[in-house]
């Protein structure tokens, strides 16, 4: 029987551990601590695959090493590793991180996603998309993709 | 006199607050230069107006309830009465100035997606529209309120991001995500529009998608600006074409790199010769051609960069038209619109 899924037996990994990220020998609560990769990394790991029960990490579709950020420059890239090299999810999935990161992260951050280099096999018209704001802009103003963005979006039912 | 000699800076004037969301793009009224109309996200258009006795600038009406989806960019008749406001959803809208209030006397139906971009030729007997949808409508204003389609261009392979008339002949340009620039033209009066060039990657154009296209006062050289982080400059021989000698070609002049890190969506030509830039680095650029009389002809040189113009991306500049003083408008995702005036450092 066709299930109709993209990739049908994904292979699911262990959730990495939550480290707490404050610094203890930091004693001055109005101190401002700059923000790292593992505290973005907590923003978009629990984000929910569009076609499994799964989060990104889970996945493996997204890591620690997946999120490169420059506090002081007020940049981030995630890059994303899609389960199968022709994953129609892909935008689905790109969009959701960017959302995730739209919402979390402050206005000055500038935001750039893209997929593995040879993760994908439409990679660079992919990115392109990913990161057209314009184009971004007008496919969070269709309500089925935001739907479906929402649905990844949404917390997951065995999170504490 | 030299501009690169004078000790230049442009500073903020005002800055306009209302929209709820990101401000897509800025017009200044061709007519009357105390009228500016903004638009955006928040699925509005606001024409603000200057006050003529306290020089300080104010929303004057607010055009809503008529785009359902963001007003991605909006445009001003030659005769500075009519607004046409391009809308993601699909349409545009034609909004009249009765002085006291603006109504939306007409709208153009037929792309299939989001409308981008809408540009009026130079006498207004002309609308362009482009689109997702990879067309460019040629609509014909007939009066009474009525707009026909003359003509649907198809070429471009991606979305369309803007139409934009040259400033003296009825030749129309398209730039795209496709990375190029065309040029659309009717060789006779008939009005059967062509695709007569296209400026790509092998005649020195864009390597990535090119967002704006802004003509100087004479129309013989234009800008584009491209998420290849450059702006190029192009000239044509537009002496040939008023004389009826036919087509004549843009070529490549140069290409400004490295004044911008994050893409460049908008640069606009001054009617004095000075070029602006906006990019999502939220930085300003200013660009002068320093060699204008030599004879190893043009160099076009930064005369100065604003950084963090805006909090956000700068998503449009745009000259006053207003020879009096050199205003700048500027629009951004912070939400701001700001006046900005290029002055001589005391």
């Amino acid at each position: 029987m066709v299930s109709g899924l993209i990739n049908e037996n994904p292979t699911v990994y262990e959730r990495k551990e939550r480290r707490v990220r404050t610094d203890s020998t930091n004693t001055d609560e109005f101190s401002v601590e700059p923000i790292d990769q593992l505290e973005i990394f907590d923003h978009i790991r629990d984000i929910r695959d569009p076609e499994h029960p799964y989060s990104l990490e889970q996945l493996k579709v997204l890591t620690e090493d997946s999120v490169e950020v420059d506090d002081g420059k007020s940049y981030v890239r995630v890059t994303f590793t899609p389960t199968v090299e022709h994953c129609s999810m892909a935008t689905i999935i790109g969009l959701s991180v960017r959302v995730k990161l739209m919402r979390s992260l402050p206005p000055r951050y500038k935001i750039d996603i893209r997929v593995a280099p040879g993760s994908h096999a439409t990679e660079a018209a992919l990115n392109k998309q990913l990161n057209d704001k314009e184009r971004v802009a007008a496919a969070l103003e269709n309500p089925n993709l935001v739907e479906m963005v929402d649905e990844c979006l949404s917390p997951s039912f065995d999170d504490a | 006199m030299d501009l690169m000699e004078k000790n230049l800076e442009l500073v903020e004037v005002q800055k306009l607050e209302g929209h709820t969301d990101r401000v897509w793009n800025v017009a200044w009224n061709p007519v009357s230069s105390s009228l500016l109309a903004s638009c955006s996200g928040d699925n509005t258009v606001r024409i603000w107006q200057q006050s003529p006795l306290s020089r300080s600038w104010s929303c004057k009406a607010v055009l809503e309830e008529t785009h359902t989806r963001t007003v991605r960019s909006c445009s001003w008749s030659p005769s500075g009465k009519l607004l046409a406001t391009a809308s993601f959803d699909g349409t545009t809208g034609i909004w009249e100035d009765f002085g006291d209030e603006f109504e939306c006397i007409s709208t153009l139906e037929g792309h299939e997606n989001e409308v981008k971009s809408v540009s009026w030729n130079a006498s207004g007997s002309y609308l362009a529209t482009c689109s997702r949808d990879k067309s460019v409508w040629i609509w014909e204003v007939l009066g009474g309120n009525e707009y026909d389609c003359a003509a649907v261009l198809n070429g471009h392979t991606q979305d369309v991001k803007m139409v934009q008339w040259h400033p003296t002949m009825d030749v129309l340009f398209s730039c795209s995500y496709d990375n190029t620039i065309k040029v659309w033209w009717a060789e006779d009066d008939d009005g059967d529009y062509q695709c007569v060039q296209t400026l790509n990657e092998s005649s020195n154009g864009h390597s990535s998608t090119v967002w704006a296209i802004s003509f100087n006062a004479t129309g013989d050289k234009m800008v584009t600006c491209s998420d290849d982080l450059t702006l190029k400059i192009w000239t044509a021989d537009i002496s040939m074409m008023h004389s009826g000698e036919g087509y004549a070609p843009w070529t490549h002049l140069c290409t400004l790199s490295g004044y911008h890190d994050r893409t460049i969506f908008s640069s606009h030509w001054s009617s004095d010769d000075i070029i602006a830039s906006g990019a999502g680095d939220d930085a300003i650029g200013l660009f002068v051609d320093s060699e204008h009389d030599s004879v190893n002809g043009p160099s076009y040189n930064l005369l100065l960069k604003k950084e963090k113009a805006h909090e956000m991306d700068i998503n449009s500049v745009q000259w006053s038209p207003s020879k009096e003083n050199r205003l700048l408008a500027s629009a951004s995702d912070d939400g701001m619109v700001k006046i900005w005036q290029l002055e001589t450092k005391p």
